[in-house]
């Protein structure tokens, strides 16, 4: 990481592991937006970035022109080894149509409003019991202590994993969500223990069946036929990196916002009722995913000479930020009534866990600003930000105010 | 005028994001893979029909039409 040139100009020479970005990229998209609006870079082998709602939105619906066989920028490009499309890697993100489809309609049950909202009272429960866990003297590192620990706990135990593997669990979605800058090689030896955790399970799961989603996968059907194994570790793989340091980004997020804005801490304690808007807010200002396309052929496309297995950074959180369509886009406004925000993505490849995430999420700041109604940042230079296509605060302590 | 309002879900454009469901229960649920769709024949009053203008302000897929029938 550190061997890389800096960034001189985002426009022709974007890098969204930059420090700068990582730090804080609303600046530079909002830059972006007024001077191309589709940046690019050679960095990564080549890849786009557009800045406005418009760009975005024309790449999310377009299965057309990009296909989703790999969905975090990285410096290789699918191999003969992966997956052949239209699965990909980790079913449904990775498929295109028309098997995205099929794949995708297998689990969206398993996530539907009815299923999750299910969840509530365990959620709820598991907060209060990391709350009661942390020993504050003063200070709560709201990220690493809670918003971290929300995630993985409810994932695994709806796949099924026992509690004592949740380190393990922790230790492989970084794997996969932080080694974007490590050679192909050592990012396939550093999977590859991960590989090995989710097929013992799975063999475990296939000799003793239970009530979770990995029995649920295992014993799902397409044409009459149980799925690949294949495609079971893919989608438990989607499942674990799509449902953890995502949500657990929101939640951090949030917690970081509202100890640096009184006002609006002081109304959601004092308006519980104001919650699922506020919700939809952080959401939209504080997106935490960015995903992926590859471009299928060589072509010009919103004005750029695009190359086939070009990537496509799809920047949800800047199209979130594009006053075209956002009223005051760049002000956060806790009651915002009217809030089209693209957090969960456009078109098929909606985010399939986005009713788990806003329930952790409003479950997590609901059960955290009723312990502790009023804190601020310890200290902001303390505040650490991910780097990579995943956005949320790694470090943030907190100091609780009476 | 003094026609009737009707909300509509295009179940090619929804997507399943939720948010119609979230914000006018009254006037929509979901079915079971998550996506919305309109309770009964989705007539308007006037007392539902800013609900149903609120929820299709919300929605990203735009998925949401209310069509006025003379």
């Amino acid at each position: 990481m550190t061997d890389k040139p800096p960034v001189l100009d985002f426009a022709t020479d974007f890098d969204h592991t930059d420090p700068e970005w990582v730090s804080d990229p609303y600046p530079i998209w909002e830059d972006l937006r007024q001077r191309c609006p589709v940046a690019h870079t050679d960095r990564f082998g080549g890849a786009w970035f557009p800045a406005t709602h418009a760009g975005v939105s024309a790449i999310a619906k377009d299965t057309v022109n990009f296909t989703s066989r790999d969905v975090i920028v990285h410096e290789g490009r699918p191999t003969e080894e992966d997956l052949p499309a239209p699965i990909g890697l980790a079913p449904p993100i990775t498929s295109d149509p028309p098997f995205h489809q099929i794949a995708r309609k297998l689990i969206l049950p398993a996530f539907s409003p009815g299923v999750v909202n299910a969840l509530e009272p365990q959620i709820r429960a598991l907060c209060n019991s990391l709350l009661d866990d942390i020993i504050t003297e003063g200070v709560v590192n709201a990220s690493m202590n809670y918003a971290r620990l929300i995630p993985p706990s409810v994932i695994r135990e709806m796949l099924g994993f026992p509690a004592e593997d949740m380190d393990i669990f922790i230790r492989c979605v970084h794997v996969i969500t932080e080694s974007i800058d490590r050679p192909e090689e050592e990012r396939i030896e550093l999977f590859a223990p991960v590989e090995e955790y989710f097929r013992t399970k799975i063999e475990e799961h296939m000799e003793n069946p239970r009530d979770d989603l990995t029995s649920f996968l295992l014993n799902a059907e397409i044409n009459g036929e149980k799925l690949a194994v294949e495609h079971v570790f893919g989608t438990m793989v989607l499942i674990l990196v799509a449902g953890i340091d995502t949500t657990w980004g929101a939640i951090g997020a949030s917690l970081w916002h509202l100890a640096q804005h009184p006002d609006d801490l002081a109304r959601l304690v004092n308006e519980p009722d104001l919650m699922p808007v506020a919700i939809e807010e952080f959401l939209r200002f504080y997106a935490p995913v960015t995903m992926a396309r590859l471009v299928k052929a060589d072509m010009d496309y919103l004005g750029c000479p695009m190359k086939e297995y070009d990537w496509i950074l799809l920047g949800f959180p800047a199209a979130n930020r594009d006053p075209v369509v956002f009223k005051d886009a760049d002000k956060f406004i806790i009651d915002r009534a009217e809030n089209r925000h693209v957090a969960f993505g456009l078109g098929i490849h909606r985010c399939i866990g986005s009713n788990l995430a806003r329930l952790e999420l409003r479950v997590a700041i609901e059960e955290f600003i009723k312990r502790y109604p009023k804190f601020e940042l310890e200290n902001k230079d303390d505040v650490t930000w991910a780097q990579g296509q995943i956005r949320g605060p790694r470090n943030l302590p907190l100091r609780i105010l009476s | 005028m003094g026609g009737n309002v009707k909300v509509v879900i295009d179940a090619d454009l929804c997507q399943g994001q939720g948010r119609c469901f979230s914000i006018a229960p009254s006037i929509f649920n979901f079915d079971d893979l998550g996506n919305g769709f309109v309770i009964g024949d989705g007539e308007l009053s006037p007392e539902t029909i800013d609900l149903a203008r609120l929820a299709q302000a919300n929605c990203p897929e735009h998925a949401i039409f209310i069509e006025e029938s003379s």
